[in-house]
């Protein structure tokens, strides 16, 4: 091959791989190669798992504050009405042997847990705070749950907002039902009044406006989830 | 394999074998794999486009809040681009460790592991880029700067799979993510090795076409011809643009 014919063959395939690469975004036989990664991955996630593993947020770092983000998918903030929709109370039924409805009360009568750890955006961002609350592992002591539970959904009041997680990740000691944060209650911009907050997971993967914790045997998706952002989210 | 043997009734071999198959093949599903893992990652990037913790501010980095153009980023929106990375990620990694194997087993390593000179050899080379040594110095297969680039290459690539692993798993790899100073400086050593891989990417193909485009014949076919090397050529970067210079370069000789 001589050197034109050469370069311009070479500058072809390039050219080819680029194009190709272009138009993969969108093809559907590149969506199944990236669903039996995101699979893949999870497994790797699951398989990296520890219950041990913590969270520390950094001593020097500052409290996010004012500056935590906040968003609903609601079009207006989501605030529990009582007048309309009575006493908040938080729900636990599925896979468990007593089912159990817990006010506000009753979750501040069990252990209370306090930790400063982060928050883990999947847009990249992180964020301090201090949250209180009921470790869920303790929540699920008190219900009983049942050994077949490999799943819990998170359900909230913000129009249809739900995000499953595996059990195991819902267990970890830094997985909360938040009714605090730095120190206040919690407020309607960060789901009031109560939520899920855990390092473990993307911010996504944090239901708000918690209504309802169901055990599950099997996953159910996810108001993000189900729009594309992977299933699992871990950290 | 083509133009491997010398002809019986030829003197020399003129095209010889440079690079292994595994080489070539590892390098261009590099170039394509890389290409996509940049693009995804400014996508990913463009997400939240600054370092600063929330509440805090970022020392080091001038364009906070600054996005990349879209047209540089791929995989369509976060998600999208996220599937992408974490996909794409195993075959980087998986194809630099036949990479890195392949050069182990098959000896390639030692033409371009640092060795006690280089330094020196460099500076003859700078000497001959600026006009300063008239002959190309003669340093085998590769010379001392391109040789310290190909080794340097590797080295990013397993910083950036560490701050990646960093930024990916802050929890479950949290001693990781501690070693390069936490969450926000993991994500920034990541995005820094990855502007180190693109500019030395760049050195690399800039010099590619302005030095020895022969070289790109050996990346594809395996074959290159000696008789065209930078060495034979007394090349300086866009030697045949510079036909003056090039005489003159002879001439001293």
């Amino acid at each position: 091959m001589d050197r034109r014919k050469f370069l311009s063959a070479g500058g072809f395939s390039l050219t080819a791989a680029f194009l190709a690469a272009c138009g993969l975004d969108r093809s559907e036989r590149s969506q199944k190669l990236l669903d039996l990664a995101e699979k893949k991955n999870e497994g790797v996630e699951r398989t990296l798992y520890r219950h041990a593993s913590m969270d520390h947020a950094k001593s020097s770092a500052k409290l996010a504050g004012m500056a935590y983000p906040s968003y609903f998918v609601s079009k207006t903030v989501p605030v529990w009405d009582e007048r309309v929709r009575g006493p908040w109370a938080l729900e636990v039924d599925g896979l468990v042997q007593r089912p159990t409805r817990f006010s506000l009360d009753d979750l501040r009568r069990l252990p209370m847990r306090r930790q400063r750890v982060n928050h883990y955006c999947v847009e990249g961002w992180n964020a301090i705070a201090i949250w209180e609350g009921v470790r869920l592992s303790d929540l699920a002591r008190v219900v009983g749950v049942k050994p077949e539970a490999g799943y819990v959904d998170f359900q909230s009041f913000d129009d249809d907002y739900h995000e499953s997680w595996d059990i195991e990740s819902a267990m970890h000691p830094q997985t909360l039902i938040a009714y605090g944060m730095d120190d206040h209650m919690l407020g309607v911009a960060h789901g009031a009044p109560a939520r899920v907050h855990s390092p473990v997971k993307l911010g996504y993967k944090n239901t708000k406006y918690l209504t309802k914790v169901v055990f599950l045997p099997r996953r159910n998706g996810g108001y993000w989830s189900d729009q594309g952002y992977e299933w699992y989210g871990g950290t | 394999m083509t133009g491997t043997t010398a002809t019986a009734t030829g003197p020399a071999p003129r095209v010889r074998l440079r690079h292994h198959w595994i080489v070539r093949v590892t390098h261009w599903v590099n170039a394509v794999a890389l290409t996509l893992m940049v693009g995804s990652g400014l996508r990913i990037f463009n997400a939240y486009p600054a370092f600063a913790r929330k509440g805090e501010s970022f020392c080091c980095w001038p364009w906070e809040h600054k996005p990349i153009p879209d047209a540089l980023t791929f995989g369509g929106w976060l998600g999208g681009a996220r599937h992408w990375h974490f996909a794409l990620m195993w075959v980087l990694v998986v194809n630099g460790l036949i990479y890195l194997a392949f050069i182990y087993l098959h000896g390639e390593w030692r033409d371009l592991v640092p060795r006690r000179g280089d330094a020196r050899d460099a500076l003859e080379m700078i000497k001959f880029y600026l006009f300063v040594r008239p002959s190309h110095p003669m340093q085998g297969k590769h010379n001392a700067m391109q040789k310290t680039t190909y080794f340097l290459l590797p080295i990013l690539a397993i910083v950036q799979v560490l701050t990646g692993l960093a930024i990916w798993k802050p929890v479950q790899l949290a001693w990781i993510t501690a070693l390069f100073g936490g969450f926000v400086w993991a994500r920034y050593w990541h995005f820094m090795t990855m502007v180190a891989l693109i500019v030395l990417s760049f050195v690399h193909i800039f010099m590619v076409f302005a030095v020895d485009p022969y070289s790109i014949q050996s990346i594809v076919t395996g074959g290159y011809r000696e008789d065209l090397s930078p060495e034979a050529r007394n090349a300086r970067p866009f030697y045949h643009l510079l036909p003056r210079w090039r005489d003159r370069a002879a001439e001293e000789e």
